[in-house]
């Protein structure tokens, strides 16, 4: 029976007759009566994280279970028997599918599908696309489905296509990896591979299956967001230049013979979300200027320390429901660490990494010794006053003796020979003030906190300060720290411990940082 | 008898007066004009012969964000040092109201000394680190309202330098470095507009 249509197009079930209507059951069974499994399965990528979704393929069609997608999306779902048709709510918005016809209808919006609702065994399956063709609609999140990757993206993530092809052979062998949207991307070199790391949520993978020349493979890299360049025994130099062209970035790649020296190195750049570059669409070899095969300049942002504040027997504040500082600036120093290895292939080092005592100095030790670039400290705030809130950025206010430092740091440098017969240049700085010829770099660092986390939590009615913080003042490298919220404030307290919160706040020191590496780099910048 | 008594008297006025005037500027005698400074003024905390100053002592703000520096009776004491000893011990005490302390209360003054380049050295008992609330904002009022009620009141200390039970310390709670004398920092006090 066909479902009975009103003047608005509305596709309704209601009142006019009594109901069957029924909420379907959610009793999944391992596998549909009929139809095959996809030879791969579809993988749903959320802020949640990622997961494997079950679907099937029945006559061509790629079908998924009303039950599967209820218990995903939330949705309840109602089988109208009379009307032929099965409605879906999410907050109060309808989207109703027919099980006679290969349509859905969205607030009046009839939308043709492959296949209409169809009963395999005791469940209805409805096809795959009705999730990004209707159900996005109500749902109130961009619901995209990226076939060829086998990936359902649900929500507002950076999920680029990558598409990677070989030029020209060579040798010199050239390839081409493309990335669109455009995102940062950097290179380096790891053993016998070039691996391009891409700045995104998650990457919809084009590669081909074989290499070519001196490339055997392109491939997924061994830690997610990035794309290896298996290189051949006859590699020589390798490079990677990326440009950003008409929203696309695109990264040159070039493999010298082995007549060049013996090992492989790597050029290590990063586009800019927005450089602003000009030139023509369409980039074949022949029609870019030829990249320098060997850049020496090195990334600038390749280690990052972070410290969680407090730890072991000193708890820090606490709040009035017992929530300690210690807890919550270890839970978001490890998820900060996890956004900015996967994303931005910068390896990250914690201070501690569970709940132990970790002096001050052995803190600033840590930093220094790993020869970090930057160093964040992570706090929690408290104040007398239990309405003060938001969170505030400080770097190290110098005192006259670290002005003093700070002035003559460069003056006391002084070259010692070494083995072989070449001197080396050592900077004679006090190890407590180590962080005197840092102070511009740590207030540019501190600014950009400030403004980023400003996009994603409340600050604080003072938000950048500088204050003499012992933890600062030994670290050899652009440091800032950041007092996240007032446990003292109930309501800041409260959340604190919530997801969003520790996930918003991990966001805005991740975009600082994507943003300090640009600054970086745009300092070395000739 | 009557006349070598008002002599007495005046001449104890003067003695008075010069050792006031040789505190500094910020020291004023009980009764005198305003200060300069707009301050909020406290109520005396008791009434005795005794001669006595108006000190500046420092609270935190009820916005919990800055010190507030309220004029409180402090008593007279001859010279640098014992006058410092007065001021820290009153500022220790528990404030008037309406303000709150962010000094853990029991914290003792243990000694107060001045460097020959002009230094003071403040030496508190344990207890000032020990309870202490945490968070950068709570120990940076604790810290400079010890550095403020030395260095506003008595002019010619520049720097104060914080030491626990006798020695050197790192931080009250884990933030503010106390390895070396501190500057006063104005841009933690509030400013009055309101002078009484």
């Amino acid at each position: 029976m066909p479902p009975r249509s009103c003047d608005d197009g509305h596709v309704r079930g209601s009142a006019i007759f009594p109901l069957a209507a029924l909420v379907l059951l959610l009793a999944p069974t391992p596998h549909a009566q009929d139809g095959t499994a996809p030879a791969t399965p579809l993988t749903l990528l959320s802020r949640d994280g990622r997961s494997h979704i079950p679907t099937v393929v029945l006559n061509g069609e790629e079908l998924i279970a009303l039950d599967e997608v209820a218990a995903r999306f939330q949705i309840t779902a109602r089988e109208d028997t009379i009307t032929g048709s099965i409605t879906l709510t999410y907050n109060d918005q309808t989207v109703v599918v027919s099980t006679d016809q290969a349509m859905a209808s969205v607030s009046g919006r009839i939308i043709a599908l492959s296949s209409p609702a169809q009963r395999l065994g005791n469940r209805w399956f409805v096809p795959l696309e009705l999730l990004p063709r209707a159900l996005a609609f109500i749902y109130g999140q961009r619901i995209d489905l990226r076939n060829a990757s086998r990936l359902l993206v649900v929500g507002d993530l950076v999920v680029p296509r990558v598409t990677g092809r070989i030029d020209s052979v060579g040798p010199p062998t050239r390839a081409t990896l493309e990335i669109a949207p455009a995102a940062p991307v950097s290179v380096t070199t790891e053993g016998e591979r070039l691996v391009v790391h891409i700045d995104a949520d998650a990457l919809e993978l084009l590669l081909p299956a074989t290499g070519g020349g001196l490339i055997e493979q392109i491939t997924g890299g061994e830690t997610p967001m990035t794309v290896a360049f298996v290189l051949g025994n006859q590699a020589g130099i390798a490079s990677g230049v990326p440009r950003e062209v008409d929203g696309i970035t695109r990264v040159t790649i070039d493999i010298a013979g082995s007549t060049t020296p013996d090992t492989a190195t790597t050029s290590s750049t990063a586009a800019p979300a927005s450089t602003g570059a000009t030139a023509s669409s369409a980039l074949a070899p022949d029609e870019t200027a030829t990249p320098p095969l060997l850049i020496g300049s090195r990334a600038k942002l390749e280690t990052i320390v972070i410290d969680p504040g407090h730890g072991g027997d000193d708890a820090g504040a606490r709040g009035s429901n017992a929530t300690e500082e210690k807890t919550i600036t270890l839970a978001v120093a490890q998820r900060l660490r996890t956004q900015i290895e996967t994303r931005l292939g910068i390896r990250v080092i914690l201070t501690r990494g569970n709940d132990r005592d970790v002096s001050l100095d052995e803190r600033a030790a840590i930093a220094n010794n790993s020869k970090a670039d930057l160093f964040l400290s992570l706090h929690m705030n408290a104040s007398p006053a239990a309405g003060v809130a938001g969170a505030t950025v400080l770097s190290l206010q110098l005192d006259r003796e670290g002005e003093d430092v700070r002035r003559t740091a460069a003056s006391e440098a002084v070259a010692l020979p070494v083995l072989g017969g070449s001197f080396r240049t050592i900077d004679l700085i006090q190890w407590g003030l180590a962080q005197a010829r840092h102070v511009d770099r740590s207030a540019v660092f501190a600014k950009m906190l400030e403004g980023q986390l400003r996009s994603h939590v409340t600050m604080s009615s003072q938000p950048l300060q500088r204050v003499p913080l012992r933890v600062l003042a030994g670290v050899d490298m652009p440091a800032a720290l950041v007092e996240m919220a007032y446990l003292t404030n109930p309501e800041e307290e409260q959340l604190a411990r919530s997801e969003s919160f520790q996930a918003s706040l991990t966001q805005g020191i991740y975009d600082a940082m994507v943003s300090f590496r640009a600054y970086l780099e745009a300092q070395d910048t000739p | 008898m009557t006349g070598r008594r008002l002599a007495l008297i005046i001449a104890g006025l003067i003695l008075i007066g010069l050792l006031a005037w040789s505190l500094g500027g910020r020291l004023e005698q009980a009764g005198d004009s305003p200060p300069e400074s707009p301050v909020a003024m406290a109520e005396p905390a008791m009434s005795s012969e005794m001669p006595r100053i108006a000190a500046t002592l420092f609270f935190p703000s009820a916005n919990g964000l800055v010190l507030v520096p309220v004029l409180q009776e402090v008593a007279l004491a001859e010279g640098l040092v014992p006058q410092g000893r007065e001021i820290l011990t009153a500022q220790l005490q528990s404030p008037p109201p309406p303000y709150e302390s962010v000094i853990p209360e029991g914290t003792q003054l243990r000694a107060f000394y001045i460097t020959d380049r002009g230094d003071a050295f403040v030496d508190l008992s344990f207890e000032t680190s020990a309870p202490h609330m945490g968070g950068t904002s709570a120990e940076l009022l604790a810290v400079y309202a010890i550095v403020h009620a030395v260095t506003v009141n008595l002019t010619t200390i520049q720097r104060v330098q914080i030491l626990i039970d006798g020695r050197e310390a790192n931080t009250l709670a884990g933030h503010v470095d106390l390895r070396r004398p501190l500057e006063p920092d104005m841009s933690l006090v509030q400013e009055v507009s309101n002078p009484r």
